[in-house]
């Protein structure tokens, strides 16, 4: 699984001070470290930028790039910013993603972006009004997006689609929603079609000592689906390896020796599943 | 061949609960189906409809809901023998509006007199219930709590803010509790959780989603109850088991539905039918939903869902 790296982000405060000095010491450092983490490409979220959005988005990408051989995933809604970052991206080291374009008219000129510079593109499927519903809304508006992509002239190979991941503490039954339509996006193209998702949002509001544990465990679940790519924490998912198989044994019904493990997986799994209803302290019950 | 209606089979149930003492107790909950579907399984108790009065006159009150109880408003322990006698109320649920800090900011000592008087005056069961002032509640309901001492009232409410107090005191005092939270079925459970690792009953427990009013969010109350309900019957959640509450006139009666005039809003119709059918309406969904217990205000409204109740059981 390709891991983008998700802490170069403007709602972390350190980074969003370096932004604002223009520090490039805390960016490198962050960018190294999830290099070394695993990071495949390194995600920079300078937020909607509405002032300085470029510059900004260019010095974040030359900044990350100085020291790290990665492609950089171009995140803002400014339009404008991503364009400026691409134009400075070092495609040496892969192609650009950028995030996102989605049914939103507003959000289709980002596939002409892909065309012209020959990046990739995340699909990010909701429309313009509300959320999706199920799996099945999110895959007629997948749909939707890669007919738009075809007529843009991007490849579908570069589009990324993304189920838009949910908080399991207000919206708990889009979990399972999320995972089904990972599933469903394989099936409508040949080749299947690639996925992504923003991972961390499933732990958002939940109790700190909470959010590994379910990150870890909807990472486990999306890969069971056949996800391609996901903006997560590269160390918290480099940690999944030694849990990955314990997950799936007692999602496969067995046994393992360490009880108090096996009660916590059968626990996570039912609140992302929807079996039992998620409350903060579900572990304890 | 002969029609045969689909039964679901659930795995869990809702717990039921016991209020007052002696021959007037009443018990509400216990089914393990879906509100009213008797063909699947047990219902043993009907839902119990508890007549709201409050510590002090209901100045407040909308002019429809406040007219019945002129008589008898002035003074809690006249209005609850009235509700008790002439209404045959099967439990009172007394509101200490007057303990708010914004309103007549009465002391936990008035509050503790005014709930032995009542006590003292009716032999129904007694909810007692604060202002729903997080901070004030806290002392008055403690006070309360133990001036009720072992008469098995329900005292409310707790919410994620002074829960802990509350409920030690009803717990000492052999009471059941209100736990409510604000239509969020998640925290809902969760604080159902954290009451219950204090030691308190999870059997002693009754849930409040927070009520709303038809055209004001009811939806979201039904929604949530519904759920909650849900994840008792099928997913046999121990957490959500508890009978839930609609505490219905406190919401109704404050809205301009019921108290706008007929010369103001001709189109809406006459306004004592219009008020009392809302509160009646109301009630009916939310019990619908799964609501064991509802805390309601107008007498003809009372009678509506009664008699409706009568209709469904």
């Amino acid at each position: 699984m390709l891991i983008i790296g998700e802490k170069l982000s403007i709602i972390a405060k350190r980074v969003r001070e370096a932004m604002m000095k223009k520090d490039k010491g805390p960016i490198q450092e962050i960018a190294t470290r999830q290099w070394k983490e695993g990071s495949g490409i390194i995600d920079a979220n300078i937020g909607p930028a509405e002032d300085g959005g470029e510059e900004l988005m260019q010095w974040m990408v030359t900044t990350i790039q100085e020291v790290v051989p990665l492609p950089i995933c171009l995140d803002t809604t400014n339009f404008k910013a991503i364009e400026a970052g691409l134009k400075v991206h070092n495609n040496q080291w892969g192609r650009a993603l950028v995030n996102s374009t989605s049914n939103d008219p507003e959000r289709f000129p980002i596939l002409e972006l892909g065309v012209k510079y020959n990046c990739d593109v995340i699909g990010l499927t909701v429309g313009k009004g509300g959320l999706p519903a199920d799996a099945e809304e999110r895959a007629q508006i997948a749909a939707e997006i890669m007919g738009r992509a075809m007529e843009y002239g991007l490849p579908l190979d570069n589009l990324y689609l993304d189920p838009l991941v949910l908080q399991i503490a207000t919206t708990q039954d889009q979990a399972r929603h999320v995972i089904e339509a990972v599933k469903l996006f394989q099936h409508i193209n040949e080749p299947p079609m690639k996925t992504v998702v923003g991972l961390s949002n499933i732990s958002n509001g939940c109790p700190k000592p909470l959010r590994p544990i379910l990150n870890k465990h909807m990472f486990v679940l999306l890969e069971d689906a056949g996800l391609t790519a996901a903006i997560a924490d590269a160390k918290e998912m480099a940690e999944v390896a030694e849990e990955r198989k314990l997950i799936l044994d007692v999602m496969a019904g067995k046994e393992i020796e360490d009880k108090q493990k096996m009660m916590e997986i059968r626990k996570t799994l039912d609140v992302i599943m929807g079996r039992t209803l998620y409350a903060h302290s579900y572990l304890e019950m | 061949m002969a029609f045969t209606a689909p039964k679901e089979t659930y795995t869990g149930k809702v717990y039921a609960v016991t209020i007052g003492t002696g021959d007037k107790a009443v018990t509400f909950g216990g089914e393990n189906v879906l509100p009213f579907h008797s063909f699947e399984g047990v219902t043993p108790n009907r839902p119990v409809i508890a007549v709201e009065i409050q510590d002090v006159p209901p100045a407040d009150w909308a002019d429809t809901v406040k007219k019945p109880y002129e008589a008898v408003s002035g003074d809690p322990v006249t209005w609850a023998k009235f509700c008790q006698d002439e209404l045959k109320a099967r439990a009172i649920a007394l509101r200490l509006i007057g303990t708010h800090p914004d309103r007549e900011n009465r002391s936990p000592a008035d509050a503790v007199k005014t709930v032995k008087d009542v006590l003292a005056a009716v032999q129904v069961p007694l909810i007692i219930l604060g202002s729903n002032h997080a901070e004030k509640d806290t002392a008055v309901l403690v006070a309360v709590a133990e001036a009720a001492k072992d008469k098995n009232c329900i005292i409310g409410k707790a919410q994620e803010a002074n829960y802990k107090t509350i409920a030690a005191a009803a717990m000492a005092n052999n009471h059941k509790l209100i736990a409510m939270s604000e239509l969020d079925i998640n925290l809902s459970k969760q604080l159902n959780i954290l009451i219950t690792q204090m030691g308190f009953d999870k059997e002693k427990v009754i849930t409040d989603p927070m009520c709303s009013a038809l055209g004001y969010g009811i939806e979201y109350t039904y929604s949530v109850m519904e759920r909650i309900r849900l994840a008792a019957l099928t997913q046999n959640d121990v957490t959500m088991q508890q009978p839930l509450l609609g505490d219905v006139g406190m919401y109704v009666w404050k809205i301009k539905e019921a108290s706008a005039s007929e010369e103001d809003l001709p189109q809406w119709g006459a306004l004592e039918e219009r008020s009392i059918a809302w509160e009646a309406e109301t009630a009916a969904a939310l019990m619908i939903a799964g609501a064991e217990l509802l805390i309601m205000r107008h007498p003809r409204a009372i009678k509506e869902v009664d008699n409706l109740i009568d209709e469904l059981v």
